[in-house]
């Protein structure tokens, strides 16, 4: 397909060409991007137009397309059809070593690190060079990085500066921020917002992906929306331009913002399902208590890497602690294995969503996994039982099952939606959610949050670990606030706003008179630093 | 919301082949196979006739179970190289007791050292975590040298194969082999298991994320425990066949030649050896297409040498190619 003549038919409508002149060259022009897997179209036709030294969002809701863009801008994967033009010549990106060679450097979604090798090894595959990376690493708030360490005993936040860092050591001239900031706590989120910024003013491009409205309307010059993998429309970062990309991303289907998962009346004389008293857990998680009420949802707000991880694993079974006791419904309970912690009733849902899941397999099967797990259950399946419990679940979540032949061809908020259909199925009393509504989309969020207030409605409890704060005043009834390995403050949901968790998870006394602008100067409390 | 399905009547004619045969990876195994005896047919005119069908689908089932074996255990990322031990050890403990002890309780006692076996690779790979290459490639070591110690006393008292195994191994009924009594409850009970029942399901479920099956409260160690013995129990019964195929027990490298086309027959059937995927139809052509190819190659009139080359070869071949048809990428 030659170059289009007419170039962005389709923006007339919006606002690109309004402010620039038509002279200026774009340094990224794609254009009739489309790519399908099978049957199913990722991308039918998105477009994509970049300016030098621009700050560039693009946005969707999950599985409009976003990361399928990305990759094949980058090279990861091919389009079926489409152009794109780097500085205004047209360019066939065959590999991600083309696309770097072109200037344009990625930063996938998840980690890219191969866990085996240390980090110089990792950083030789990619012939990056040391020194520029390093001192990224410093720039980006992670003071003391041992390089010699294998990466799979970093953890997830610390691995996404390092992808970051590595990006940045090559100077790309355009630098493709794939949901960045999603698993990073606020100090580290901050730094990046940062170095885009400079990146910006230097000159260099970047196009930036998150569903954080904060960090877009701070840090954007642009966005381009895509819904169901075309583009829609490419909105100025201005006030009042985010009502204006909810519109676009939503298309039809509008809805208010505010108004979901409203709390129910307080449940003062409901039971304690989970007493937690001392535990230890390891080296972060130094001596915790708490109780989990039924029908309560509670929030654990933490920076990271303050012994949330471990808090999680020892009550699902999956970490012995090495003091400390837990009771379900007043008697002590010592799980050894998963097994264990889900027949006392207690289910797990990773945030890491790779963890929970068969890819390969189908919807149904993923489901369905638990009923099979113990030996009772090794026989012949009920079919039709099976079927009847699994539809329930899919339609409870409203999970999209056009794919449903493998999961690894659902879109992530639909996989997500996957790992807690599963325990809705099998009906567990008390659910550990860890970050559950990290990288998908505001609707997906809005679906989860309305379902974990019903399980609490239906006297369920709710163990919510969240890295967004503001998640917390809309579905916890309490906050547990943990910092360095102790539990440092409980809040109720009334005063648990962001700036309160905000003081809380750093460790500053609730009633400190300290201004906020204090916080800059802590030191980076990432484990390590502290 | 998210993928929007298009319609499939648009896809290019190449495209919806592939399509159809990633849908169906039977057909493709099956094409081959049909590929193969009209090959031979056409070197050797005549040679394909009811006859001929019946001897390949007797020497093809032994090979299918001990293929079965290799798919079961592969759908968790393990293998099962002690299959020819196992396979070779039942027959000989048959054979030596079913003079004194009389056939039936020979049989049911040659099926326990199979399940030792078993016991002994599942505890090894489920709990201790040894490979299950290492920990099978062990286990069939030390079973072939007790056989040699007990072969010893098998001197003594001399070997006999009942009739009624010998009857099920090589006789033919109405054209069929009689094998097949045994091999078709045995198929559909494997096919059976890997769809319907929740046994088969953690299979498949363990060697695709062990992780999340552990975090949905599957005891590893239990499955891995109780596959490995399933595979060794199907492994003796194989080695009970055979022996009544080839009718003498005299070697105590019986069922040896079979251990590695076994695994080919699975992998070539489609069962990936990384676990996850697969099934036991596939395993069942694929050991079929092996039998039909070593007679292929046996009356090309070549040396052992090359034949072996050749064999190797289009094993290769055909993998990688059927990989390709069939990973839709």
């Amino acid at each position: 397909m030659p170059a289009l003549a007419g170039r962005h038919p389709r923006l007339q409508s919006g606002t690109i060409e309004d402010g620039a002149p038509l002279t200026e060259e774009l340094i990224l022009d794609a254009s009739g991007v489309a790519k399908s897997y099978g049957a199913v179209a990722a991308l039918r036709n998105a477009s994509l137009a970049v300016r030098p030294g621009e700050v560039h969002a693009l946005m969707g809701a999950n599985g409009a397309g976003k990361s399928t863009l990305v990759k094949i801008l980058t090279g990861a994967i091919h389009a079926d059809k489409g152009d794109i033009l780097i500085r205004g010549k047209r360019r066939d990106v065959r590999s991600p070593a083309d696309a770097r060679r072109a200037g344009l450097v990625p930063v996938y979604q998840d980690a890219s690190l191969i866990p085996d090798l240390d980090i110089v090894s990792n950083l030789r595959l990619t012939a990056t060079p040391v020194e520029p990376f390093a001192n990224w690493v410093k720039e980006l708030g992670v003071p003391d990085l041992d390089l010699s360490e294998m990466a799979r005993d970093i953890p997830l936040a610390v691995l996404r500066v390092l992808d970051l860092a590595r990006a940045l050591a090559v100077e790309p001239d355009v630098l493709l921020l794939d949901e960045m900031t999603a698993a990073l706590p606020a100090n580290l989120a901050e730094r990046v917002l940062d170095v885009v910024r400079r990146q910006s003013r230097a000159g260099r491009s970047v196009i930036f992906i998150s569903h954080r409205f904060v960090e877009i309307s701070a840090l954007c010059d642009r966005a381009t929306v895509l819904r169901d993998g075309q583009t829609v429309g490419v909105v100025d970062m201005e006030p009042g331009a985010e009502e204006r990309i909810v519109e676009l991303m939503l298309g039809a289907k509008i809805e208010k913002q505010r108004g979901f998962a409203r709390r129910q009346a307080s449940q003062a004389d409901a039971g304690t399902r989970l007493s937690v008293r001392n535990l230890r857990v390891g080296t972060k998680l130094a001596d915790v208590s708490f109780e989990l009420k039924n029908g309560e949802v509670a929030g654990v707000v933490a920076l990271e890497g303050q012994g949330q991880d471990e808090l999680f694993a020892a009550l699902s079974g999956s970490l012995r602690p090495s003091t400390g006791t837990i009771e379900a419904d007043g008697v002590p309970v010592k799980f050894s294995h998963p097994a264990d912690a889900i027949r006392a009733g207690i289910a797990y849902i990773p945030g890491d969503r790779t963890e929970a899941l068969l890819m390969h397999r189908s919807v149904r099967e993923n489901i369905a996994l638990p009923f099979s797990a113990r030996f009772r259950n090794w026989g012949p399946i009920g079919m039709q039982k099976e079927r009847t419990i699994v539809g329930r679940a899919i339609e409870r979540l409203q999970i999209d099952t056009r794919a449903q032949g493998e999961v690894q061809r659902l879109s992530g908020g639909n996989q997500q939606k996957v790992t807690i259909a599963r325990w809705i199925a099998a009906d567990a009393r008390t659910v550990l959610c860890f970050d559950p509504t990290r990288g998908i989309d505001v609707g997906t969020k809005r679906e989860i949050y309305r379902l974990l207030r019903e399980l609490a409605g239906q006297g369920k409890s709710v163990l919510f670990y969240t890295s967004e704060l503001e998640e917390v005043q809309l579905v916890c009834d309490r906050a547990i606030v943990i910092f360095g390995g102790k539990v440092v403050d409980v809040l109720p949901a009334e005063i648990a706003d962001e700036a309160a968790l905000t003081r809380a998870a750093y460790g500053l006394p609730r009633n400190a008179t300290a201004d906020v602008g204090i916080l800059a100067d802590l030191p980076a409390t990432n484990g390590a630093a502290s | 919301m998210s993928e929007t399905l298009t319609a499939p009547s648009r896809a290019p004619l190449g495209r919806r082949i592939k399509r159809f045969m990633a849908d169906r990876p039977l057909v493709p195994l099956i094409i081959l196979l049909v590929a193969l005896v009209v090959i031979l047919q056409i070197m050797r005119p005549g040679i394909v006739n009811e006859r001929w069908i019946a001897n390949t689908v007797k020497f093809a089932i032994p090979l299918a179970i001990l293929a079965g074996c290799q798919t079961l255990t592969m759908l968790t990322g393990g293998i099962d190289l002690s299959v020819s031990t196992v396979a070779t050890m039942s027959a000989f403990v048959m054979a030596s007791l079913a003079g004194h002890y009389g056939a039936p309780a020979a049989i049911v006692i040659a099926l326990i050292p199979p399940l030792l076996i078993g016991l002994l690779n599942g505890v090894g790979a489920g709990i201790f975590r040894v490979h299950p290459l290492i920990m099978t490639l062990g286990t069939g070591l030390i079973g072939a040298g007790c056989l040699q110690v007990y072969q010893r006393s098998v001197i003594a008292t001399g070997t006999k194969i009942p009739d009624f195994l010998t009857w099920l191994g090589t006789g033919l009924t109405y054209g069929f082999p009689n094998a097949l009594l045994l091999f078709i409850p045995i198929a559909a009970l494997i096919i059976f298991t890997l769809s319907r029942t929740g046994f088969g399901r953690l299979l498949y479920a363990v060697g695709d994320n062990e992780k999340a099956t552990r975090l949905s409260g599957v005891l590893y160690g239990q499955v891995i425990i109780a596959l490995y013995m399933a595979s060794s129990l199907l492994a003796g019964v194989a080695g009970l066949l055979y022996v009544g195929l080839i009718k003498a027990p005299s070697s105590l490298s019986l069922a040896e030649p079979l251990l590695l086309p076994s695994v080919a027959a699975a992998v070539v059937g489609g069962t990936s050896i990384f676990g996850g995927r697969g099934g036991y139809t596939g395993t069942i052509v694929g050991a079929l297409i092996l039998t039909v190819l070593t007679t292929l190659l046996t009356i090309l009139q070549m040396p052992e040498g090359a034949r072996r080359i050749l064999f190797g070869l289009i094993i290769l071949l055909v993998t990688a190619a059927y990989l390709r048809i069939v990973e839709d990428r």
